[in-house]
């Protein structure tokens, strides 16, 4: 197989403009993700009963297939972003909201204990005690649910949204290798640079995180 | 003064946690609650800071019923320090003591500033202020969790087996600690643990709880060693009752001999099975046995001195264990400079108490 890497060099606008779309179609949804699994985590924290109902729709989802998702939503959202990334958000639950349920359950007793002793209320508790103390888990599923979720992406092509999985159709349709190539790398690349990112935003946000096994 | 009036708790399902509780936690002093597990004492101390409502009677602060405050607001004012800290392992040192302080609202810069003034008074390097709870021993998170129970300043501080996870020796040191801490500071401690010895060597007064949440006994320790209510209260304590309670037999009124002291330059032991050899300070250099010696005390053989005790600060116990290290069964009282007050054999010491 011959890339042909002049190609590449004049198409570097068009890629970059897919790898831009291909970010927001992706990340979008595990940030619309991450917003739903919070409250649905700390509920499910409140009522435990609820807990296993919730994973096991979440879970549900996540083996619907994207394809069919997409017929599904196209019905109300046409061949537009949203019909892709509200199957991608739904899929991001099924990570998030068990890594935010043990995020919070990752706060010793005794830590829970002494922050009530010494006369935080429950919602100050929440925000400056045990939110926190969850980051470090809840980022290692973010992590998950960002590296899977640019992956799934390129799917979104088959309804003209796909970010780089334009160039992979494309390149299938024109006999290609080198597009297809070149946007699967690219991906794979966006892919890990996100996940180092989020390495890093853990290691700054939660420096007291590095000496312990989590 | 912390004053429980009949207090009772009594869980839905028919547990009964604590069982009419009548006690008082004298001002300034350490109220040690102890017994067996299942015993109420954690339920009794929550019911101060209202971690737990009681379902009958009453717990009163200085006159005032616990009931009539916000729970949040009371909290600030009482100091809390639990089994394994519960330090923030978010906030570095200095944060974590400052914690209530931030609740109330102080500036940032005064409440961490006052905190690292705290650090140093718990023993804890001021280089520490910076750092995260994970990167501390189990001793110096226990210290940081005393610091940051005394922020705030709070009159009342509960204690919940704060020492039961570090090793013996650590809590040792942590106790003195304690120790000297309340000689300076003087605040209302109520201190749980399930260790007898612990409770006699922290406590003003010993509270004994039983299984059920009975309130079995409350009595100063020597009280308690000398006299125990009942056989419950009697086990609890265990053996060598007797021997214990010779900590709190004071040493000040105990005869001391002086006939067997003898300085190095003498060579009189006549009929003595033991003298004591000191030097011209009065300094004790060791027991040499009247036998044994043939001419000058200077050239004799010398038995180490062992422990000695300083008569009218030690205890009893203190002296007779140092009797009963001694090479000649004679205990050796020394002053403050380390001279030798006299002698004490073990019945001499044992006069006293009797």
């Amino acid at each position: 197989m011959d890339i042909d890497w002049g190609w590449i060099g004049e198409h570097t606008d068009t890629l970059s403009a897919n790898a831009v779309t291909h970010l927001r179609l992706a990340l979008l949804p595990v940030l619309f993700g991450l917003l739903i699994s919070l409250p649905l985590g700390l509920a499910c924290r409140r009522w435990g009963r609820l807990y296993a109902p919730v994973l096991t729709v979440s879970n549900i989802l996540y083996a619907i297939p994207s394809i069919a998702l997409f017929m599904v939503f196209i019905q109300y959202t046409g061949l537009e972003p949203a019909t892709v990334m509200i199957p991608l958000t739904l899929y991001s639950l099924s990570v998030l909201v068990p890594n935010v349920v043990d995020g919070l359950g990752s706060v010793s007793e005794p830590v829970r204990q002494a922050a009530t002793a010494m006369g935080f209320g429950t919602l100050r508790r929440l925000v400056r005690v045990e939110l926190p103390i969850a980051v470090p888990i809840v980022i290692a599923g973010v992590r998950v649910a960002a590296v899977s979720s640019i992956s799934l992406v390129a799917i979104g092509q088959l309804i003209g949204q796909g970010g780089l999985g334009y160039d992979i159709i494309r390149g299938y349709q024109l006999q290609f290798p080198t597009q297809i190539v070149a946007a699967s790398v690219l991906i794979v690349a966006l892919a890990l640079i996100t996940d180092a990112l989020l390495v890093l935003v853990q290691r700054l946000l939660t420096p007291w995180a590095r000496g312990r096994a989590a | 003064m912390i004053t429980f009036e009949g207090v009772t708790k009594r869980y839905p399902d028919g547990t009964v946690a604590l069982d009419d509780v009548t006690l008082e936690c004298p001002t300034g002093r350490i109220t040690v609650f102890v017994g067996t597990s299942g015993g109420g004492k954690t339920t009794a101390l929550r019911t101060i800071n209202r971690m737990v409502d009681p379902t009958g009677g009453r717990v009163l602060i200085d006159g005032g019923d616990v009931r009539d405050r916000r729970p949040a607001e009371l909290r600030r004012g009482i100091g809390y320090v639990i089994q394994h800290a519960g330090l923030f392992p978010h906030r570095t040192i200095e944060d974590n003591i400052a914690t209530v302080p931030y609740l109330l609202g102080r500036r940032k810069k005064d409440a961490r500033a006052a905190a690292r003034e705290l650090m140093e008074r718990v023993g804890l390097e001021p280089g520490m202020a910076k750092r995260y709870p994970y990167q501390l021993s189990g001793g110096q998170q226990q210290r940081v969790g005393v610091a940051r129970a005394l922020a705030a300043d709070p009159p009342v501080m509960l204690m919940d087996e704060p020492f039961s996870a570090v090793d013996p020796v650590v809590r040792a040191e942590l106790q003195d600690e304690l120790l000297r801490l309340q000689a300076e500071l003087r605040k209302t401690i109520v201190f749980v643990t399930h260790d007898i010895d612990e409770a006699i060597r922290l406590g003003d007064r010993i509270a004994v709880f039983r299984t059920g949440g009975k309130l079995v006994q409350v009595a100063a320790p020597e009280e308690l060693l000398a006299d125990p209510a009942d056989d419950f209260v009697a086990g609890f304590i265990g053996q060598n009752r007797g021997i214990r309670s010779l900590s709190f037999a004071g040493t000040s009124k105990l005869r001391l001999r002086d006939d067997v002291v003898r300085p190095v330059t003498s060579s009189d032991t006549e009929g003595l099975d033991w003298v004591l050899v000191v030097d011209e300070k009065r300094r004790p250099l060791g027991w040499a046995r009247g036998a044994d010696v043939d001419g000058s005390l200077a050239d004799a053989a010398l038995a180490p001195v062992g422990p000695t005790f300083r008569p009218g600060t030690d205890s009893v116990r203190v002296a007779l264990d140092a009797a009963v290290l001694s090479a000649s069964g004679l205990a050796v009282g020394v002053d403050g400079d380390g001279s030798v007050v006299g002698v004490a054999g073990g019945t001499d010491l044992l006069e006293g108490p009797r």
